[in-house]
């Protein structure tokens, strides 16, 4: 029983590191309020550039930093046509997300079922050891500290910095903050980039740790499932934490099932993160109140100067 | 530096030019990309958009390949325009397929003359139930529908994978992942003797036709052009929001409903895991390449058509990844979202800012 | 108390020459100058439209000149941006603020704040000027519960933390009540003699005479004269802002007291879909066919949320609340008010109103198309529909190129023109506008007041909700005042004066006991 628990403990925290690093991003983006839907592109294109680099080079940091760069680079293709074009950001998010799926397929094509090195396991030795608590607690890699690590800061920054204060005007009035001198595009840009940048992190984390191998669309949906939860946390980053650990669970529940022979059909099974998505959005989203009072003013809308 | 100023009105010109301008630039990085790749970026580009055209049924296979995308981008053009995103269409288009195959599948041997009515209207049904349900979670629990629409996508995708995979498997089938072939009375007339060329090619421009129409005549279509331009006008002239979002979905739904059901039944013969090789998101950029106008997504489905048998083509000829299909309609999309900032403003170059003070 | 840097350069604070501004379609400044002296309260007068705006927009960097030179204590400078501006010592309260809704007054006040030094200990020191200056104001709370008024304060409280040595005011005035006035201008004379010129835009000519020593007056984009305003009357300085002899609309016989009511408000009760909105409470009133009402109040208390539930935006619950010609329509949506002949004018003309995007047909169609029939078996109707739009165009001297230009391409008030002709060629027994003149240029205004008129005396009866005081003593047969939700009982125009139902707009404590005020406010004015 024990050993189910930990197992079951230890796979949420992994299963939920992506969805966490990818909404985090998310997250920072649209409280400047720049709603960018390509973070599924974006983890595809940081998933293979961070298991190529990883694979020709043989070193996992290499990867991991190819990841943040491939992310980053494809978020600022978003930033041109959504903020300077100001192209609208639904329809580009798309775009972004499209682009990402074949730039990701089109690279990946030589990858597809070799190895890769792996990001190892943190062993703190004593700590680890620890039973149940060490595993669950101090026995994962880098990436998922870094996570929280992230979740934190930028959690700190919103509510205790004045970095944070003016991205948060940015996205609840531009009009105002251009009024008071603020470069609305530029915060923007630097807040849709770092967006990026996490969800290359997290796509490095599916290809390099989560399950350390390449394949097409191997994300499935998990960029989507980010956007939604920065919805379903209503723009606080603690609640980002527990619902990336909810779908989490969901998604090693979905499997785990699956492996005891349930006589549950696994396709179906596999749904079920899914389903749990458009059940937990209806369910937050019908409390109008919460999302309107939560949600960035100018998510979504097109910023043009006027001079 | 380069300056955007404001036109202050929209300039006729760019609105038919920029579509064009979007395609040669497309046309244009996507050689530069195949150069960085080590092809040959004439040799590639004109793989993958001239040589399907030159081979023999190039234009039927074109057509074929066309007729959902248009189908799908016509619907999608409706719902655009009234800011109601629904981005799974391929779910839509799946649960069609599947509502429509399981009547073929049921009733293999009724006449042709009945079954196959039944299995479009049991396309068009399960499309508009799949996005009938999107826009009732909006409406009602004012769900995102660019969340829910995607995420049933993915829900329909796992039911078609486990009917295929599970009890509607075919058992003589060897065990692969695909049900038995429909009977001849399920499969959708052709319009040419032995080719695949169904019934569909010729409903996909008429349906087009039907619905600018509709946009652009009637009452209903003005009510969807001024709720995507100005809700609150909407809502002073006294139009309905709701009922709008929820024929903004059907219709668009329902249509890919029927292009599901008319590719399952008019292309393939049966029902397999792998029933949309992403019409779904393609159909998208059909929608704004036709500049959300349901004429204009006739050519925009042809040219999109023409990516996948490119896309094909330079994988058989040039050993290419056909993920560049993706590609290319990543950066088309890009393009055409991109050059649209013509339409109301101009680029001038502006030669330094002045100093501050 | 500012502290102020002693050495100080002779000659004016501010001389500005030759200021000029071109948008498409608009010479909004040509050739402009203005001085602003030293401890000096300088109004800056114009009708809505004669470039006062855009010429402070260049003084603090938010427009950029085509031409012009800014003498800034005795040096040229250039203001590529409001940043540039404060460290001038220059600030500016907006006529719209530029506040941030879902942030606190100290969080938005750190905003204006550029360095880390000047944010420090800045909770204590909004408290010490806010008292200091009579600007009461609570630092934690967040800006989209606090009143108009109190917005303001925050953005003057916000400039005055940086130590201005001009603060422009771009018509403070428009959003507060006649006492928050009276505050205001103690304030500012306050500034004034601690050596903090003040630029004080308006077209409110009684309080430019009260308060501001010099006036530099703009017409159509341009200087027309500089004067004392003191020495000038009200009639005279209205003269050269204007260039006319003041138009009224000719005065209307009054309306027979037996003439049937065409739209009654039973105890109308609401709760505002918009969260930062005003609650509409027990409001009852009846306006004959033939009579004006006209609705006075603050921007903010309500106005809204009426018209929406008059016009059938919003459902005003009972079916009974709103009657129109005797038919219970509380319960109906816009378009079966518009069945029964009931029309509306909302205030926002882009984007509500009207779609900037769609042609001028479009847009006659938009509201036009029951009433006149421009719909024929769901297909619409489009030689009649452009019939109707030139009819309006044509009937109400709108500005255009003809029914295919595009709304946007309209000025304001050509636009407004078209939108309530648009309404009134409709044959309205009942027609509800909200701000009919709102950002409109004075021959517009006339136009649309005589069209008004006009209606009412087919025998419509109109109501207009209007912030304009003097609109309304122009228009109204009655005037009644909303403020917090609530409408007073009205008065008729002859009974009322400014003051009486200046005091009514005050607040929700003096509307709670409104059938006392108001028998108080009819002493007064006999």
């Amino acid at each position: 029983m024990t050993e189910l628990l930990v197992a079951f403990l230890v796979s949420t925290v992994a299963a939920a590191t992506p969805l966490l690093l990818a909404a985090t991003g998310e997250l920072v983006a649209e409280k400047a309020g720049v709603l960018n839907l390509g973070v599924e592109g974006m983890m595809l294109a940081g998933a293979i550039a961070g298991f190529a680099t990883a694979n020709e080079t043989g070193v996992t940091t290499l990867g991991v930093l190819a990841a943040l760069l491939a992310g980053t680079a494809l978020a600022l293709l978003f930033a041109v046509v959504s903020l300077t074009l100001q192209a609208n950001q639904t329809a580009t998010g798309l775009a972004l997300t499209i682009f990402g799926r074949g730039f990701s397929a089109l690279l990946g094509a030589g990858y597809v079922g070799i190895p890769a090195p792996t990001l190892p396991k943190l062993h703190i030795p004593l700590l680890s050891d620890i039973p149940i608590l060490g595993p669950v607690v101090f026995g994962h890699d880098i990436l998922v500290y870094l996570s929280f690590a992230i979740l934190g800061a930028v959690a700190w920054c919103f509510r205790s910095t004045h970095l944070g204060l003016i991205l948060r005007a940015v996205g609840d009035s531009h009009d105002a903050a251009h009024a008071l001198g603020y470069a609305v595009l530029p915060i923007r840009y630097a807040a849709v980039a770092f967006g990026g940048a996490l969800a290359g992190l997290a796509g490095a984390y599916m290809s390099l740790a989560y399950t350390p191998l390449w394949a097409q669309d191997m994300t499935a949906g998990r960029g989507w499932v980010a956007v939604a939860l920065v919805t379903f946390a209503a723009w606080r980053p603690f609640w980002l934490l527990i619902g990336a650990w909810f779908f989490g669970a969901l998604m090693y529940l979905s499997l785990y099932v699956q492996a005891l022979g349930v006589a549950v059909p696994s396709a179906l099974l596999s749904a079920l993160p899914y389903i749990g998505t458009v059940v937990v959005l209806v369910l937050i989203s019908r409390d109008r109140r919460l999302i309107r009072l939560h949600r960035p003013a100018m998510l979504g809308r097109p910023f043009q100067a006027r001079a | 530096m380069l300056k955007i100023e404001a036109r202050g009105y929209e300039s006729k010109f760019w609105r038919y030019a920029s579509p064009i301008l979007a395609l040669l630039l497309t046309g244009a990085t996507s050689g530069l990309i195949f150069a960085a790749m080590d092809r040959p970026p004439v040799l590639t580009v004109y793989t993958f958009l001239i040589v399907p055209l030159l081979e023999q049924d190039g234009f039927q296979a074109l057509a074929v390949k066309a007729a959902p995308l248009i189908m799908m981008g016509v619907g999608l053009s409706l719902a655009y325009r009234a800011n109601v995103w629904n981005i799974g269409t391929d779910g839509q288009f799946t649960l069609g397929a599947i509502c429509g195959g399981g009547i073929a599948l049921a009733f293999p041997d009724a006449p042709s003359l009945a079954l196959f009515p039944a299995i479009v209207a049991g396309g068009i049904i399960g499309g508009m139930l799949n996005g009938g349900l999107v826009a009732w979670l909006r409406i009602r629990f004012n769900a995102n529908e660019i969340l829910t629409s995607l995420m049933f996508a993915y829900i329909t995708q796992y039911l078609l994978v486990y009917l295929v995979t599970g009890p509607w498997r075919d058992p003589e089938g060897f065990g692969f992942p695909q049900t038995a072939l429909f009977s001849d009375n399920a499969l959708a007339p052709r319009l040419i003797e032995d080719t695949n060329v169904h019934i569909g090619v010729l409903l996909a421009p008429l349906i087009a036709i039907a619905l600018w129409v509709m946009l652009e005549k009637t009452l209903l279509g003005f009510q969807f052009r001024v709720l995507g331009q100005a809700t609150r006008a909407a809502r002073f002239a006294g139009f309905n929001e709701n009922r709008l979002v929820w024929v903004a979905m059907l219709i668009s739904g329902g249509l890919a409903g029927l292009a599901g059901v008319l590719e399952a039944t008019g292309t393939l013969g049966q029902l397999t895991t792998t029933l949309s090789p992403g019409y779904g998101f393609t159909a998208i950029i059909v929608s704004f390449l036709g500049r959300l106008n349901p004429i204009g997504v006739i050519p925009a489905g042809l040219l999109l058509a023409l990516t996948y048998l490119g896309g094909d083509a330079a994988q058989i000829n040039l050993g290419l990844p056909n993920a560049v299909t993706g590609i290319f309609q990543g950066i088309l999309l890009f393009y055409l979202l991109g050059c649209d900032i013509l339409l109301l403003n101009r680029i001038r170059w502006v030669r330094s800012k002045p100093k501050a003070a | 108390m500012l502290v102020r840097n002693e050495s100080i350069a002779p000659g004016p604070l501010l001389a500005m020459t030759g200021m000029t501004k071109q948008y498409p379609g608009c010479l909004a400044n040509d050739q402009v100058s203005l001085t602003v002296e030293r401890n000096q309260i300088h109004a800056l007068l114009g009708e809505n439209g004669a470039g006062k705006s855009t010429l402070v927009k260049m003084i603090y960097g938010v427009v950029k000149p085509d031409a012009g030179e800014i003498v800034w204590e005795g040096q040229k400078v250039t203001v590529p941006n409001p940043g540039a501006a404060q460290r001038l010592g220059i600030g500016m309260v907006f006529q719209h603020f530029s506040l941030f809704e879902a942030l606190t007054v100290t969080e938005n006040i750190a905003l204006g704040l550029a360095t880390a030094k000047e944010r420090v200990g800045l909770r204590g020191r909004i408290l010490q000027i806010s008292t200091e200056y009579g600007l009461p104001l609570d630092p934690d709370r967040v800006v989209h519960d606090l009143s108009v008024g109190e917005r303001q304060r925050i953005e003057i409280v916000r400039c005055l933390l940086q130590n201005p040595k001009l603060l422009i005011m771009d018509e403070p005035t428009s959003v507060l009540t006649p006492s928050e006035v009276q505050k205001l201008f103690v304030t500012l004379r306050r500034l004034a003699s601690e050596g903090c010129s003040i630029l004080y835009i308006s077209h409110k000519l009684e309080e430019v005479r009260a308060l501001c020593s010099a006036a530099t007056i703009m017409r159509l984009g341009r200087n027309v004269a500089r004067c004392a305003p003191a020495e000038k009357t009200v009639k005279e300085l209205a003269e050269i802002m204007i260039n006319m002899d003041l138009h009224r609309p000719t005065p209307r016989p009054p309306v027979a007291s037996t003439a049937p009511p065409r739209l009654v408000v039973d105890r109308l009760t609401i709760r505002s879909h918009n969260q930062f909105g005003t609650d509409l409470k027990d409001i009852s009133l009846s306006i004959a066919g033939g009579e004006i009402l006209g609705i006075a109040g603050i921007a903010g208390n309500g106005q809204s949320e009426l018209m929406d539930a008059l016009s059938g935006e919003i459902s005003a619950g009972k079916p009974e609340s709103v009657l129109i010609d005797g038919v219970a329509a509380g319960h109906m949506g816009p378009a079966d008010r518009r069945r029964i002949r009931g029309c509306f004018v909302p205030e926002e003309r882009n984007g509500h109103g009207a779609v900037t995007t769609m042609s001028l047909a479009d847009n006659a169609f938009l509201s036009g198309y029951l009433r006149g029939a421009l719909v024929r078996f769901g297909v619409i109707d489009k030689k009649r529909t452009f019939v109707f739009a030139e009819n309006i165009i044509r009937r109400f001297d709108v500005r255009t190129t003809g029914p295919k230009a595009e709304a946007r391409s309209l000025s304001g008030g050509n636009l407004q023109k078209f939108l309530v002709g648009r309404e009134v060629l409709q044959d309205p027994s009942v027609l509800v506008i909200n701000q009919p003149t709102w950002g409109v240029d004075a021959g517009a205004a006339l136009a649309i007041h005589e069209a008004i008129m006009a209606l009412a005396q087919g025998g419509a009866a109109v109501m207009i909700i209007s912030q304009d005081l003097d609109e309304i003593f122009v228009l109204a047969d009655r005037i009644a005042v909303i403020a917090g939700g609530r409408v007073s009982e009205p008065v008729a125009t002859r009974y009322a004066t400014v003051e009486s139902i200046g005091r009514l707009m005050g607040g929700t404590s003096v509307i709670a006991d409104s059938s006392a005020e108001m028998a108080h406010a009819l002493s007064d004015a006999r």
